[in-house]
């Protein structure tokens, strides 16, 4: 079942590339299409794919005309494909999951590994299901699925864990609670974090930046569609993430530690990012904080999550060591 | 934190009076600290700040780690202490800037909230004149009825819709209706602000009112002890606490069980121990790693276990005196280091004095399982071969001199200036459980048997109920405070002046509707389509 497991993982690791791939191809057609319709002869365009579709080089006249919604073109065709690869890619991703907490017979969120797992699987998850519901920001499958290999590659290169049973002070179900709690609200800041970044690039591409990151931005969705699908991932994880971490992380530490807050690291980088989005969301609410500032203070609590979870880890000594890394 | 556009206008200035320069000093000060762009900056300097305590060993989290961090930075570690680098959550600089954090936040939820109560009590403000200025707005919507009929008839709708809503009379035959909706945002928000007051607040008198204690609690009922200051291997009490006021309770471990996996992983703990309290009858409760014993006044947490080799010494006399020591595991698979000392032995019959000179100890090690390839570090940590390495002492032990020295370790000192002796050569002598060792002076010493014991932590915190209903209420302030928008509908229904006839005679209205979302609510266009087309139609 172990193998299974990781035969699993391995697919959906394969089935994310391949979905970023024809994200990618989305990404090179859908330019294609526009410059085809404003180019005047369509060979040319041809050819620009016999090419390999070249994405920096064109002129960005046609880039705000709007698209015509009869026309689905050969971007949009590759787009829904990417998607249902995406589908298919979570739920082998789900499987491996499955069948790693069946192999270890427990939830399989006991390690490092098994806790990157999860986490991804709720970032890919929910971005599944905002795409279902709003496939005008499909545009931003590159990235997310991107992010989610970077995250699953790191996995396996730095926190691989045979399956193995629980440590005996995890046994206990409020294990089940605030691990869970904490996976899925990183698991949204996780996709959180890519409208984050994107509306940066695209707000900087709206402002006249050419430059490499902010070429990214041409054909991600509008700025305040991003900035806005950032802000209601953030402000959903938020609660959750305040739940788990800050209510069932202290009552069971009171029942297993004897006190329910003691500076542990993962508790202090714990603290740090609850105040950070704390700040996030707070520079949002004030009329004065320019967006782009605000959505700063959101990437730089992702950091600060990413810190918990490698950093923190790998490097500090504390009672949350259960990474089983290096 | 104050949130700008939630504020109503302020009233008209007053007129000028003399200008009190410390007083528009303060004045200034205490609005720039309560703007929320300060929260802002002192919540990421509550973030900066917390750095350092995961960076650095802290004292309140493991002591022992400081004192290597000394031994490691000689030079680095007197500079970290004198900028409290060990003690970061206790620091000085560390309160100031939650103390101001709180304090801007007092400065700014407090007038939000006499706001928001006035906001609460007060109708919804009459329809601004004109409509087409709101975000949201639709007109020529026709209604038969008259204007006074149509203006409740869309109120009640409204009120449907859980909007506070306001009917008013206006000169020439014109009604209009005010609605508004989505309070519990800002409701959710105050909560989520005093309930951090609260968490504040309640850790505060946490820290005053509880206290903590660690015992090493050898079963048996020789061992047990009782709830005061002596029994306990280090206690913090809070400043308010004192030693009386501690519940009365004694313990004794009765029964230790340990599982483990093969790997040695420990799988299961359970502890048995007998509980008098109040002096009353005693009673046998079990608790265990997850599932602490929780006593009137005092909760025990279960945090390790050990074992203590029971060695009985016979002396020079043939007085023999038996003792149970705890060893200290030093890794996973439980081999313990520890020490045990006879100062009282070998005493002349006749004289009734003992000699100083021949006191003895004993260090080494204990195996709960020793490997069969004879390393000293144990196998396992469950005592399937149990095996005892020991070097012996004889002299002067140290411990009439009265300095507090540790009981797990003898005294080096005395080792050093040739004190103490040592009486067994290089290599420690093994001793097998049952064993009896002879030395040189023909004393013996038996390895009788082991006891387990177990590390407990004692604690006691008055105010974790207060913390944890803090921090649920502030929970669900801050889902609500998301999740809520505010915003506000109005209508102006006038009498239809396009009908040939009377308005009232042919009973027909023309209504004129606007919107206006208080907060970023992209929904707002939506519903607002939803208001009006049951306006138009008449249906709620």
């Amino acid at each position: 079942m172990a193998e299974l497991s990781n035969q699993l993982m391995a697919a959906a690791v394969l089935a994310y590339l391949f979905a970023m791939v024809c994200y990618a191809g989305e990404y090179a057609f859908g330019k294609r299409s526009r410059v085809g319709r404003a180019a005047v002869r369509p060979v040319e365009a041809k050819q620009l794919v016999g090419a390999g579709g070249p994405v920096t080089s064109e002129p960005p006249v046609a880039d705000d005309a709007p698209i015509p919604p009869a026309k689905r073109g050969r971007g949009e065709l590759i787009g829904m494909i990417a998607v249902g690869i995406n589908v298919l890619a979570v739920l082998l991703h789900l499987g491996g999951l499955v069948t790693r907490g069946v192999a270890a017979d427990r939830m399989p969120w006991g390690n490092m590994y098994e806790y990157i797992l999860s986490t991804t699987f709720i970032a890919s998850a929910v971005w599944i299901g905002v795409v279902l519901r709003r496939p005008a920001v499909r545009h931003l499958g590159l990235f997310a699925s991107l992010a989610l290999v970077v995250m699953l590659g790191a996995a396996s290169m730095v926190a691989y864990t045979p399956v193995g049973p629980l440590v005996p002070a995890l046994n206990s179900y409020w294990f089940v609670i605030h691990v869970s709690t904490i996976i899925i609200g990183s698991g949204i800041f996780l996709i959180g974090a890519v409208p984050a970044a994107m509306f940066l690039i695209r707000n900087g591409y709206d402002e006249g930046k050419r430059r490499f990151p902010y070429t990214l931005g041409k054909h991600v969705p509008a700025a305040v569609t991003l900035e806005r699908l950032t802000f209601r991932l953030h402000a959903f994880a938020f609660p959750l993430f305040t739940f788990g971490a800050l209510i069932a992380g202290p009552i069971w530490a009171e029942a297993s530690w004897g006190r329910y807050w003691g500076w542990d690291p993962k508790e202090v980088w714990a603290f740090i990012s609850w105040v950070v989005y704390a700040g996030y969301l707070h520079a949002r609410a004030t009329p004065s904080v320019k967006r782009t500032v605000a959505t700063w203070i959101a990437l730089l609590g992702f950091v600060t999550m990413l810190m918990n979870l490698f950093g923190v880890n790998l490097f500090f000594e504390g009672l949350h060591s259960y990474a089983n890394a290096g | 934190m104050t949130v700008v556009e939630e504020r109503p206008a302020p009233p008209a200035a007053p007129p000028p009076r003399p200008v009190n320069r410390l007083w528009a000093l303060l004045r200034n000060s205490w609005r720039q600290l309560t703007s929320m762009r300060t929260a802002l900056v002192l919540l990421f300097l509550l973030a900066v700040a917390a750095i350092p305590g995961s960076v650095f060993p802290q004292r309140a989290v493991n002591a022992e780690r400081v004192t290597q961090y000394y031994q490691q930075h000689p030079d680095l570690a007197p500079v970290l202490e004198r900028l409290g680098g060990f003690e970061v959550y206790a620091s000085p600089w560390f309160a100031s800037i939650y103390l101001l954090l709180f304090t801007s936040l007092i400065g700014c939820v407090v007038p939000r909230l006499i706001d928001h109560v006035r906001a609460l009590r007060m109708a919804p403000p009459d329809a601004p004149k004109r409509m087409e200025r709101l975000p949201q707005h639709a007109e020529d919507l026709t209604r038969t009825g008259a204007p006074d009929e149509v203006a409740k008839s869309l109120a009640a709708g409204l009120r449907r819709r859980r909007f506070r809503t306001k009917v008013r009379e206006r000169e020439d035959g014109v009604w209009t209706v005010s609605a508004e909706k989505g309070f519990l945002k800002e409701t959710g928000n105050l909560l989520f602000h005093f309930s951090l007051l609260a968490v504040l607040i309640g850790v505060g008198f946490g820290h005053w009112y509880g206290w903590h204690a660690n015992r090493l609690l050898v079963g048996g009922p020789d061992q047990g002890f009782c709830n005061t200051l002596t029994q306990y291997d280090d206690s913090t009490l809070g400043p308010r606490v004192h030693p009386a006021d501690l519940p009365i309770f004694c313990l004794q471990l009765t029964d230790f069980d340990a599982t483990f996996q093969t790997t040695g992983q420990p799988k299961t703990f359970l502890a048995t121990v007998q509980v008098t309290q109040d002096n009353g009858a005693a009673e046998t409760r079990k608790f265990t790693v997850n599932d602490p014993l929780r006593l009137d006044g005092a909760s025990v947490y279960l945090l390790g276990h050990g074992y203590a080799p029971i060695l009985k010494y016979t002396d020079r006399n043939g007085v023999s005196q038996t003792k149970v020591v705890p060893f200290l595991p030093i890794d996973a698979m439980q081999t313990s280091e520890g020490v045990a000392q006879f100062p009282d032995i070998n005493i002349d019959p006749k004289t009734d004095k003992r000699d100083p000179n021949l006191q003895m100890g004993f260090e080494g090690r204990y195996l709960p399982t020793a490997p069969t390839d004879g390393r000293a570090t144990s196998a396992f940590p469950a005592e399937n071969n149990p095996m005892l390495y020991l070097t012996a002492y004889r002299g002067d032990l140290g411990l009439d001199v009265g300095t507090p020295g540790s009981v797990y370790s003898l005294d080096q000192g005395q080792i050093a200036t040739g004190e103490l002796k040592n009486v067994s050569g290089a290599r420690p002598h093994a001793l097998k459980l049952g064993d009896t060792w002879t030395l040189d002076d023909g004393t013996k010493l038996e390895f009788v048997g082991t006891r387990e014991f177990a590390t407990l932590s004692i604690r006691h915190d008055p105010a974790q109920g207060l913390l944890l209903v803090g921090a649920v209420v502030g929970l669900l302030g801050l889902m609500l405070s998301l999740a809520g928008h505010r915003r506000r509908v109005w209508f102006r229904v006038r009498p239809n002046a396009d009908l040939p006839g009377s308005a009232a005679a042919r009973g027909g209205s023309v209504v004129t509707a606007g919107g206006l979302p208080r907060t970023d609510y992209p929904g707002f266009p939506e519903e607002f389509k939803a208001v009006v087309k049951a306006a138009e139609e008449g249906t709620p």
